[in-house]
């Protein structure tokens, strides 16, 4: 088995034992994606020196003797959402084309403290907005699993990169289901933790209230691993939660589900639903109580709500989070030809910078804080929030874990919902919720799809600060659907 | 910018006709060591953009974390203000587009202030006046356009505006009064007596260095007019960023007289922001208002609320200092003074000096004579603050000691006091190297009076003949001939006695 195939568990171990080193684990990556990435396009921005550099420093530190955490040496790629002190940071927007950005996020820099080597960063929707990397401003990435599909999004980079052999692991940041569904999607395992469980100090912002930061891996037990590696309070982010880091590698190891109750979501079903997502999910929900969990059916009435909410929260705070991008600083900077005012400036670089969706969702957003609509939009907005939280707080007191399908199909082609905003936005229908309600929610591969062959996801929802049991649970049918496939689902995937 | 020729009614006349209402919202500038939401010091006067962080300069991805100790302060202001505290609230973002704010919103506060609902007492000709307090809250300063270019330094006609961020993200508290309201021809006077007020409970509270002149407190001063008789307000202007107590009391009543004659020639005002000019006393027209700005205020998702416990803020309350209207009044008592001498003590920033003065020992009259007098004369001369000079209230203490014990008068005094200024050491050590010890020595002194007799012969006569007031003019030759060293008391006792005249 090459490098590229082995987990991120069992890369860290070879390193730590000296069988490997981090260089030749990081050239081997890099090999691999100067093969495929002309077709998968996950990366915005890859620099062999500064990547061999840093597996470099790693292999001087552990032969200096230095104590190194489990994942010490092992590859990772970012969302280009991170800030990076060495590599540029755009967004996936023109408006910060070749921005260097003065500070390390807080979670690259904790990753870098923990030695892992940073392969380059990944393409996503714009400013993180979209469902399928259509949005980025420097094209599509491609599905590993057809080319002709998307990968998801807005994290469809960093999870066609792990999918695509390129990277072991990734970052991707989930505001409405952007890291559950390109998982879903490309057959990867993607975590959005408990918000205010992973720092946001350093992540561009999209939707503050909403933006949670979290791992891709191609296993249950490596997403617990990177997961532990970057969590944690920070002082710098005033919404991060200081309380101790669920324990979610020891969950991800136990992967148990005998006893447990488990609630599947009524109102994730019926019209829209893939017939191949729907028949794997069952499935899914026979395998969990023939292993022993309680499963039991429950409505959360108010999550049919959550989809128009959500699309009235988000793009408010995306109308003031994207204000600070106006030319006079940083990034573009369009018209100043020395007769233009600052304003006039202004307005063009964010008429040449911004994409149609960004602008979209900003005027969506600026009509809805607007002065006698804040109450009818804004306002009630939060209010369905409250109640989609009050659901969950429901359920919880009935049932451990939710589950449902991660998104209501699999990969669509690209192009096919470009022009249809509503349709796009249907692909988040069963990760909003989450988001709103701040708890944790994963998703793992759960099969192909009849129809097209083409990964289906499960989504596992836990409690506020109840991460480890995605872990627990996700592990407990990773483990089971490994045997029955007799090897991990990416096993089936075409050749690149 | 020009504007047609402003008329004005006379000031008497307008109020005779109309009836101002007032409003002030003032903006103080905390003197925390860090700013608002991020680490950078916020030291007045740094080189351009040299205290800046990504958070301050609203980098991408960058978040604030509230000052603790601005919160604090806040709330210190809001107890000392009479106002309640919130249980609860939370910061808002402020949304407009301007070069100087970084993020291009403003994290302030909305519709839920940190402390609400107070007042403040003013003093004018010895009536008191309570300006009622609408909120207190708290919120971060933005950055500093100098527009470059252009005859008005206003954006509109420079060639180029520079930024400097040093100032973005310093805490900035905002005082809102309520409406003020039966002020009547003293509205110019209250509105200077309540920025005199409340510059002088933050000084007391130590919260902010409250120097007009560097922007550190600045007032919005609200002015608008009813007819008499009439219950129903009049269109207010705003004149912004009125920076010196002199000023607030000149921009009211420079817009009493304004709006006085624009609504007798029945025209209406705008409403509209007016710039204030120091040196025509004049306010013009700035921004209208007419068509409101819409800053969709929201909560800031950023930050967590505030929640100050109870118990803490009983904690700050009960650990409040002294105010400055029950100090003024117990110093008042203290030191024998008039209201009058008060507040000519307030307005030359002597009080605390005058008060440590005493506190070193010296008796009070005399710790305020030297302060107002001699020192603040000098300290005007040279252009500086009284509290700047290089002397210390022990210091002036002492010198009041070494006069009253007679080692040294007056006139000696203040060319002590002009050595201490120049640096040449402590008081003892100024009479030491001068020379300035008053003549005690009986006998150098009785040899320089008989030569003063000697030499005014006639004067001396005449003291000799019953007309004893003559004996002044010898004094005068007695301190001449001894430089001003001899004691004049003891001086003119020796006179008559010589002379054979008793007391």
């Amino acid at each position: 088995m090459s490098l590229t195939q082995k987990s991120a568990a069992e890369l860290g171990r070879l390193i730590a034992s000296g069988e490997t080193s981090a260089v030749e684990v990081a050239q081997a990556h890099l090999d691999r994606i100067t093969s495929v990435e002309g077709k998968v396009k996950a990366f915005l921005h890859v620099d062999a020196e500064t990547t061999l550099a840093q597996a470099r420093a790693v292999d001087e530190r552990r032969a200096a003797g230095e104590e190194l955490g489990p994942l010490a040496g092992v590859p990772i790629a970012h969302k280009d959402v991170f800030t990076t002190v060495d590599m540029p940071t755009t967004a996936g927007s023109r408006i910060l084309e070749n921005w260097r950005p003065p500070y390390d996020a807080t979670i690259t820099r904790r990753l870098r403290e923990a030695g892992l080597v940073f392969l380059g960063k990944t393409n996503l929707d714009e400013f993180a907005m979209g469902s399928s990397t259509e949005n980025s401003a420097y094209g599509p990435t491609h599905n590993p699993w057809d080319l002709t599909r998307i990968a998801g999004g807005s994290s469809g980079g960093s999870a066609a990169a792990v999918a695509a052999f390129e990277a072991p692991l990734s970052t991707g940041t989930d505001t409405g289901g952007s890291i559950r569904q390109p998982a879903a999607v490309t057959g990867i395992v993607g975590m959005k933790p408990t918000y205010g469980g992973s720092s946001r100090y350093g992540l561009i912002a999209f939707a503050s209230s909403l933006d949670t930061p979290g791992p891709f891996a191609r296993n249950v037990l490596d997403a617990a691993l990177l997961h532990e590696a970057f969590s944690g309070h920070d002082p710098y982010d005033s919404t991060s939660i200081e309380a101790p880091v669920p324990p979610v590698a020891e969950a991800a190891r136990q992967g148990d589900v005998a006893g447990l109750r488990i609630g599947v979501i009524k109102e994730f079903s019926g019209e829209g639903y893939q017939p191949g997502v729907m028949a794997r999910f069952r499935e899914t929900v026979e395998l969990l109580e023939s292993l022993g969990a309680k499963v039991v059916e429950l409505s959360c009435p108010s999550f049919t709500y959550a989809l128009p909410a959500y699309y009235l929260i988000a793009p408010s705070e995306v109308s003031s989070n994207l204000a600070r991008f106006d030319a006079m600083r940083y990034g573009l900077r369009v018209g100043d030809d020395g007769t233009r005012s600052a304003e006039e400036v202004m307005a063009l670089t964010r008429a040449a910078g911004f994409g149609p969706e960004v602008k979209r969702r900003i005027m969506l957003g600026t009509y809805a804080l607007s002065s006698g609509y804040y109450d009818a939009y804004y306002g009630q907005a939060q209010k369905v929030r409250t109640l989609i939280a009050r659901d969950f707080e429901a359920a919880f007191h009935q049932v451990d874990v939710l589950i449902s399908p991660t998104t209501p199909t699999t990969a669509f082609p690209i192009g096919e919902r470009a022009d249809d905003p509503m349709a796009m936005y249907l692909a988040d229908l069963c990760t909003i919720p989450t988001n709103l309600a701040g708890n944790a929610a994963i998703s793992i591969p759960c099969g192909l799809a009849d129809e097209d062959d083409l990964p289906v996801g499960l989504q596992i929802i836990a409690p506020v600060l109840g991460d480890d049991r995605c872990y627990r649970v996700g592990a407990a049918v990773e483990r089971a659907l490994h045997d029955r496939w007799g090897g991990d689902l990416l096993s089936k995937a075409p050749a690149l | 910018m020009t504007e047609t020729t402003t008329t004005l009614m006379a000031y008497d006349e307008a109020l005779v006709r109309f009836e101002p209402v007032l409003g002030i919202e003032t903006h103080v500038e905390l003197g925390t060591a860090s700013k608002m939401f991020c680490g950078c010091p916020t030291v007045f006067g740094g080189a351009p953009n040299t205290q800046v962080c990504p958070v301050c300069l609203g980098l991408p991805g960058a978040l604030p974390v509230a000052n603790a100790q601005a919160i604090e302060s806040t709330i210190r202001i809001g107890l000392a203000l009479n106002c309640s505290i919130a249980e609860w609230c939370r910061f808002a973002r402020k949304n407009y587009f301007y070069p100087d704010m970084p993020k291009n919103f403003q994290i302030s506060q909305y519709d839920e202030p940190l402390c609400f609902d107070g007042y403040l007492d003013v003093e004018v000709d010895g009536k008191v006046h309570r300006v009622g307090i609408e909120r207190v809250h708290l919120e971060e300063d933005t950055g500093k356009s100098t527009h470059m270019g252009g005859a008005t330094g206003r954006i509109h006609g420079a060639d180029y505006s520079i930024v400097d961020y040093n100032r973005a993200g310093i805490p900035l508290v905002e005082i809102v009064t309520k409406p003020i309201e039966g002020t009547d021809s003293l509205a110019p006077e209250v509105a200077k007596a309540y920025a005199t007020e409340l510059r002088e409970l933050m000084r007391a509270l130590g919260v902010s260095d409250v120097r007009m002149e560097e922007g550190s407190m600045r007032c919005d001063v609200n002015v608008s007019l009813m007819p008499r008789g009439s219950s129903e307000w009049g269109t207010r202007t705003e004149t912004k960023n009125v920076n010196s107590l002199r000023s607030v009391e000149r921009s009211v009543r420079h817009e009493i007289e304004r709006q006085a004659a624009v609504l007798a020639a029945g025209g209406r005002i705008v409403q509209e922001t007016r710039h204030f000019h120091e040196d025509t006393g004049a306010t013009t027209s700035g921004r209208s208002k007419e068509e409101a700005q819409d800053y969709r205020y929201f909560p800031e998702p950023d930050l967590v609320p505030i929640a100050p416990a109870r118990s803490f803020v009983e904690e700050l309350k009960a650990t409040l200092p002294e105010l400055p209207s029950v100090k003024r009044a117990r110093l008042m008592a203290e030191w024998s003074v008039s209201a009058l001498d008060m507040e000519a003590m307030y307005n030359a920033d002597a009080v605390d000096l005058v008060e440590a003065t005493v506190a070193a020992g010296a008796p009070a009259a005399d710790a305020r004579k030297w302060w107002m007098g001699e020192l603040a004369r000098r300290a005007n001369e040279s252009g500086t603050a009284l509290a700047e000079l290089a002397i210390t209230p022990a210091q002036v203490a002492r010198v009041t000691e070494l006069v009253a014990s007679g080692a040294l008068n007056d006139k000696l005094a203040r060319q002590v006091f002009e050595g201490v200024l120049a640096g040449e050491g402590s008081p003892d050590e100024v009479v030491a190297a001068r020379g300035l010890q008053i003549v005690n020595d009986e006998g150098e002194l009785s040899a320089i009076i008989d030569q003063v007799i000697a030499d005014n012969a006639d004067a001396a006569d005449k003291v000799r003949n019953g007309k004893v007031a003559a004996v002044g003019a010898l004094v005068g030759g007695v301190m001449k001939a001894s430089r001003g060293k001899a004691d004049a008391g003891r001086a003119r006792e020796l006179l008559l006695e010589k002379l054979g005249v008793t007391g």
